[in-house]
């Protein structure tokens, strides 16, 4: 008798290993390493325009997600993603190349159906969570402002 | 200035670690550690604890996708002080607007550049 758990446990010895540590420092030097360019970045805002660490933050996500849309473009993220896994989907520019390359993938169904309709398909459970998440934490924390007075 | 480097190095790598182990380990789909790393940061920045990570790793803290749920927050906040109940949905989009906003720009630019790959 085949079950879903038994069928789990018989499969287990014919599936590839995930080779935790190689994945891992993979992971914490390429998402390491996008994180100083973003500090490069800001330092970089600060100095030429004046901007306090807070105001620079913006336009250090927007140059982040512009290069990552670029390098999606050339197809050169993906490639990096296959090597890094989570050290290239979990910074900014994951959520940029998850936006561009669904557009991307879909082009050939036409710019409205395929590009446009398309966009979000990965991105979406980001915009989605966040905003609920940040609703109810946003509800709880002014409600406690509120009752406490503070 | 150097260390500022160092920081956001150690502290944005090891998120991504963290993003890895529930890959590797638990199993989870990207889209599931993007969604449960989107909710963390607004969870974490409800008890104020965001801004003191930022403050001591800069973009080590403000690049992983974690200040997607930061902002939308603090955002939010920000516009509740000023219009109450209501503001909450006001502002929830004002930090982040810039990010949401250029994705969108670039994603479309790029896609009707570039010819799709493999």
């Amino acid at each position: 008798m085949i079950t879903k758990d038994n069928y789990q446990q018989s499969i287990k010895p014919y599936q590839p290993k995930p080779k935790l540590v190689q994945n891992c420092i993979k992971a914490f030097v390429v998402g390491g390493l996008i994180c100083v360019v973003g500090q490069g970045l800001t330092i970089l805002y600060m100095e030429l325009f004046g901007f306090t660490a807070k105001e620079a933050g913006n336009p250090t996500i927007t140059t982040l997600i512009l290069i990552a849309a670029i390098l999606t473009g050339f197809g050169v993220y993906d490639k990096l993603g296959q090597f890094a896994g989570a050290g290239s989907a979990v910074p900014v520019t994951g959520f940029a190349n998850s936006i561009a390359s669904a557009a991307l993938e879909h082009k050939s169904e036409g710019l409205v159906l395929g590009v446009a309709t398309n966009m979000f398909k990965l991105a979406g459970s980001v915009i989605v969570f966040g905003t609920v998440a940040a609703y109810i934490v946003g509800l709880i924390r002014f409600t406690a402002q509120t009752l406490l007075g503070s | 200035m150097i260390m500022d480097f160092v920081w956001a190095f150690i502290v944005g790598g090891s998120i991504c670690v963290i993003g890895q182990l529930l890959l590797d380990i638990f199993k989870l789909t990207p889209a599931h550690v993007m969604s449960l790393f989107v909710v963390s940061g607004a969870v974490l920045d409800g008890f104020s604890l965001y801004d003191r990570l930022i403050e001591f790793a800069g973009a080590g803290a403000t690049v992983p996708i974690t200040s997607f749920g930061h902002s939308l927050l603090h955002g939010a906040m920000a516009q509740a002080e000023e219009h109450g109940f209501l503001g909450i949905a006001i502002g929830i989009f004002q930090l982040t607007s810039a990010g949401i906003a250029s994705a969108i720009l670039f994603g479309f630019i790029v896609a009707v550049i570039f010819k799709p790959k493999g």
